[in-house]
């Protein structure tokens, strides 16, 4: 049996292995080095990577920036991405309460289920989770949401001035959650604006397929579309064609104007450092949740960010800006549905 | 609703999902012709996703470093052909299981384009990818010029690829060796033809198709890459050799097929056709299996499909 | 005979070629500047360090489980089954469907009619391709890689349509999911883990399916049309309907695999858009811990736990040096493709045995003494 190398190479491979793993009561502990002054310490469970370009990125980078805001001496964060499982996801928060994280972030809609089950055995550790409003009536659990559907409704205004062939075209992944808010405050501010302008959408069935996104964008413009928007991961693969035949493109959950700047109009960028700043606060001063948040436009968590080297003629932005601040006062209401 | 149908069925729509139809033909002629050619010699290569997902992001992030589509499309190639190796050492030398070895390779290929992806370009970015290119007088034909004369050189090289995949098999010594490997690997080597070398050939050459498959995507059609962006292309590349029946020019039927369904649900849900989106999304793999339903085929495997091959001693 | 060190050779293969492919992936680790030590502990840690790690890995390993004894039925069969996560997933809505319809029917009754109109529609989902195989030579392969991509749609639909959580349908996120299972109908947890009942019963069905195998005619009928179709044929044996049968069989475990889920882990169905985001990859993970299992229903209960094991510690290991998850997933790749391909040495021992014996009993030709005799005697 020992005679054959190979074998005795596993085998040696084996025993090292067995060996490190051995070794594993030697590792530093990690955390609670200084008592002193402890950092606010959050742990994130997302479903795709923290470079999509779309809703986890988003969180990644509020993240980053209440460090940079707070110091990273007082803040610090770990993640768990491409928790697209959602058992799996499960066992990552509770694993992550379980180190005692000062807020676990379950982000994600399809993590609710989950949190509901695991807050419970953990009241001393805060849980927030969206995008939803739901808290569960548990104390301990914050809910947050983005009223995506606003700058939708600010980018829809927009696209129905700029469309000159009156027809526009909508690109999304499955017809729920952020994706629905966002394409339904888009269609009604085309409409609100031009009532006679067409807006076609089409759900692709996935947020991966970026070739069937591309897809869809050429039968939008192959359908006389001139203006299109779209939402979800897989949609840089429609900005490229827009940017192909010189179709104006609105953004969404993260700012890509850097995908295409010639073509690249508005974006609606979510900011959830504001709902993320208050929960922080929220604890500290002891309460651990049994409130739900939004960000929108109001409260500074959606920005909309015009790209500078697009050439927005100025009675476009004058509307822009002018329904924002309607939806900012609550003149303009948005009908969901 | 008359008039809904009247609209679905305009010329300028029916123009519009052929050539949608043949551009999302493309990466599935690649692969799956590919795949052909390692069935045709006795494997089955269920990884072709992740090989596809290792050339579309070789070919992204050369380019975007290089800004030479060129040494990009090559970077697919050869990360292509380091796959099919790998898949070849596995499946040849070691008889590993074939659908298995497979599925390991697709997840490797699907972790590892996307670590690479994260580490390397760090966000989403965005490179010009294969212009179109209108072929003189014949992009010019009224109505079908554009349809099929007005796509990057990508897409037209799919198409050619099947008259010469055919040849090949058909008419060459070597495409003779690949089936007589596939259907009865003993005679085969019994009249002096290496069965591993062939072997080696086909999964390379599979490797390599199925790495300018994910080319054509990154760098051909899209100028763009983003974690698993084939999104499951790969396996139904591998189911459209089964709807060919090994044939090249059935891998092409299929295909076509395939993707002429789906141009046609986005025209369906451009249109406003009330039905859920979802119903729409699936049009085209219930159609693939209508059509093969219905055009029964007597086609069967060849012999020594996922059988390894062994000299007796 | 199998000899003690053959039993142990056996059994230790799989664990020291898992063993080198994380030493190819500490390549990547120390790449990325993260002590392989260091990771690696973690993911022993995970699966293995608490009992709530085991527990996890035990509720990971029961979709591998009886997607796996499936899988064992399909591959005797000489049927490759690629539509598990399809098959999971049909399994599960009609399984949600009998919790959800119910709801004042006592939990005795509910949970073994879920069970079983998930076996039913899996079986459903699963026997569509063996008809369409055995009576229209259409390819499993093709017909189940196009049968996960409708189920995933379907599911997609009903969860935002029909079968959506009132209470999600009335706000404004209205997330895909269906209501949650009553109390009663959720399986018996070992608390405070989420070790369930399913697991249990898996194992249960292991040994189940081993006896169906080799103990009854069917089985052995699956078996005899999976080894040589044209000899059954001959032998009278209709190879259409068993074919289908296996296919059939395959199917309703994957779709029991997917009640499980629901009533054992999640109490509810919720869609992220994919298929794996319901079934964790099951539908292909069970088809590798099947293999590893030897293809045997009771080498798969203990090879579904490692792989379990692995993917529940390869988690952990993520959370603790924090690398990309993506990273994971090429690991696990690897693990496969190494544990696969170690298969090789494994059956080269076999065949060395059974020659030995073969040799031990035939009597030798005289000749072939001679020279071995002489050989050895040249070594003197």
């Amino acid at each position: 049996m020992f005679r054959n190398p190979l074998f005795r190479l596993l085998l040696v491979f084996g025993l090292a292995l067995g060996l490190l793993a051995a070794c594993k009561g030697q590792q530093p502990a990690t955390p609670a080095a200084e008592e002193a002054k402890k950092p606010f310490r959050v742990a994130v469970v997302m479903p795709s990577a923290i470079n999509d370009l779309a809703f986890s990125q988003s969180m990644y980078d509020a993240l980053v920036a209440i460090q940079k805001e707070r110091g990273e001496e007082n803040f610090q964060f770990v993640y768990s991405d491409g928790m697209y499982v959602v058992d799996d996801a499960a066992a990552a928060i509770r694993d992550y309460a379980t180190q005692g994280y000062d807020l676990v972030i379950a982000h994600g809609s399809q993590y609710g289920s989950s949190l509901q089950e695991i807050a419970p055995d953990f009241p001393n550790t805060s849980f927030a989770w969206g995008t939803t409003v739901e808290t569960f009536g548990l104390p301990n659990v914050f809910a947050y949401e983005a009223a995506s559907e606003q700058g939708g409704y600010v980018n829809g205004v927009m696209a129905a001035m700029l469309t000159k062939s009156g027809v526009i075209g909508v690109v999304g992944p499955i017809e729920t959650g952020d994706a629905k808010r966002y394409v339904d405050g888009f269609v009604a501010g085309v409409k609100a604006t031009k009532p006679d302008a067409t807006v076609n959408v089409n759900w692709i069935g996935s947020f991966s397929d970026v070739s069937l996104a591309a897809e869809a964008a050429k039968t939008h413009i192959a359908a006389g579309a001139d203006v299109m928007t779209g939402t979800a991961q897989m949609v840089v693969g429609a900005i490229g064609v827009a940017k192909e035949h010189g179709v104006l493109w609105f953004g969404t959950q993260a700012d890509q104007t850097s995908l295409a700047p010639e073509i690249v109009v508005a974006n609606q960028v979510y900011h959830w450092e504001v709902v993320l700043n208050q929960m922080i606060d929220l604890i500290q001063q002891g309460t651990l949740g049994g409130r739900s948040f939004a960000i929108d436009l109001a409260n500074g968590g959606i920005v909309m960010v015009y790209n500078p080297q697009f050439d927005l003629p100025d009675d476009v932005k004058a509307a822009a800006e002018k329904t924002i601040e309607g939806i900012k006062k609550g003149e303009i209401t948005i009908p969901l549905k | 609703m008359e008039g809904l149908l009247e609209k679905v069925l305009s010329l300028s729509v029916l123009l519009g999902m052929l050539t949608s139809g043949i551009r999302l033909a493309t990466p599935y002629l690649y692969a799956a012709i590919g795949e052909t050619f390692g069935q045709r010699s006795g494997v089955l290569n269920l990884g072709v996703e992740g090989q596809m997902l290792m050339g579309a992001f070789a070919a992204f992030y050369v380019t975007w470093r290089t800004g030479n589509l060129l040494l990009g499309l090559l970077a697919a190639v050869v990360v292509g052909a380091l796959m099919g190796l790998a898949m070849a050492v596995v499946t040849v030398n070691l008889h590993a299981e074939q659908g298995i070895s497979g599925i390991g390779f697709y997840l490797f290929g699907l972790g590892m384009s996307d670590l690479l992806f994260q580490k390397l370009l760090g966000t989403v970015r965005t490179v010009e990818p294969f212009p179109d290119l209108p072929i003189p007088l014949l992009s010019d034909i009224p109505l079908l010029g554009p349809v099929f004369f007005r796509h990057n050189v990508l897409v037209y090289a799919a198409y050619l690829l099947v008259p010469l995949a055919w040849f090949v098999l058909n008419k060459t010594t070597l495409g003779l060796n690949i089936r007589s490997v596939g259907e009865n690997p003993e005679a085969a080597d019994s009249l002096g033809i290496s069965v591993a070398r062939v072997r080696y050939f086909t999964i390379i050459l599979g490797g390599v198709l199925s790495g300018i498959a994910g080319a054509a995507l990154s760098v051909g059609l899209l100028g763009v890459f983003q974690q698993n962006m084939t999104s499951g292309l790969g396996f139904i590349a591998v189911a459209l050799v089964y709807f060919g029946a090994w044939r090249p020019l059935g891998v092409l039927a299929g295909a076509l097929i395939f993707s002429l369904v789906n141009a046609m649900q986005l025209w369906v849900q451009v249109l406003g056709v009330p039905i859920p989106s979802e119903l729409a999304v699936m049009m085209p793999y219930i159609l693939t299996i209508v059509v093969l339903v219905l055009t029964v085929s007597r086609a069967r495997p060849p012999s020594a499909l996922t059988k390894p091959f062994e000299r007796e001693a | 005979m199998k000899r003690l060190t053959d039993v142990l050779f056996d059994a230790l293969l799989p664990l020291l070629a898992a063993s080198l492919a994380l030493l190819v992936g500490a390549v990547f680790l120390m790449v990325m500047r993260v002590n392989p030590l260091t990771a690696y502990a973690a993911l022993v840690e995970g699966a293995f360090g608490t009992p709530n790690a085991v527990a996890e890995t035990l509720v990971k390993a029961t979709p591998l489980l009886l997607v796996g004894l499936g899988i064992c039925i399909a591959f005797q069969a000489n049927v490759i089954n690629i539509g598990g996560e399809g098959q999971m997933i049909v399994g599960a809505i009609l399984g949600t469907l009998v919790g959800l319809t119910f709801t004042d029917w006592p939990g005795w009754v509910v949970i073994p009619l879920a069970m079983l109109t998930g076996f039913v529609g899996g079986a459903l989902w699963g026997g569509i391709p063996g008809v369409l195989k055995a009576y229209f030579n259409v390819n499993e392969i093709l017909s189940t890689v196009m049968m996960n991509a409708i189920a995933v749609q379907i599911m997609n639909y009903l969860l935002r349509g029909p079968m959506i959580d009132p209470v999600q349908k009335a706000m404004a996120s209205e997330i895909p999911q269906t209501a949650a299972l009553e109390m009663a109908f959720r399986l018996p947890r070992w608390v405070p883990t989420r070790l369930h009942l399913g697991t249990l019963l898996a194992v249960v069905l292991a040994v189940v399916v081993h006896v169906f195998l080799w103990h009854t005619v069917w089985g052995y009928r699956i078996r005899a049309v999976g080894k040589n179709p044209d000899a059954s044929r001959y032998a009278g044996i209709p190879v259409k309907r068993y074919t289908v049968l296996a296919l059939l069989l395959s199917g309703a475990f994957a779709g029991l695999a997917g009640v499980v889920q629901v009533y054992g882990v999640n109490y509810r169905m919720i869609t992220d858009g994919s298929a794996s985001g319901f079934t964790g990859n099951a539908g292909f993970n069970g088809i590798v811990a099947a293999l590893f299992g030897g293809l045997h229903p009771l080498g798969t209960v203990p090879a579904s736990v490692l792989f379990g094991a692995l993917l529940v510690g390869a988690n952990k290991m993520q959370r603790a040096v924090q690398v990309p998850s993506a990273l994971v997933i090429a690991l696990n790749g690897l693990v496969v493709v190494f544990v696969v391909s170690s298969e090789y040495w494994r059956r080269r021992r076999q065949r060395r045995r059974m020659a030995l014996q073969r040799e031990a009993e035939a009597p030798r030709p005289v000749q072939e003494t001679a020279a071995a005799s002489s050989a050895s005697g040249g070594q003197d």
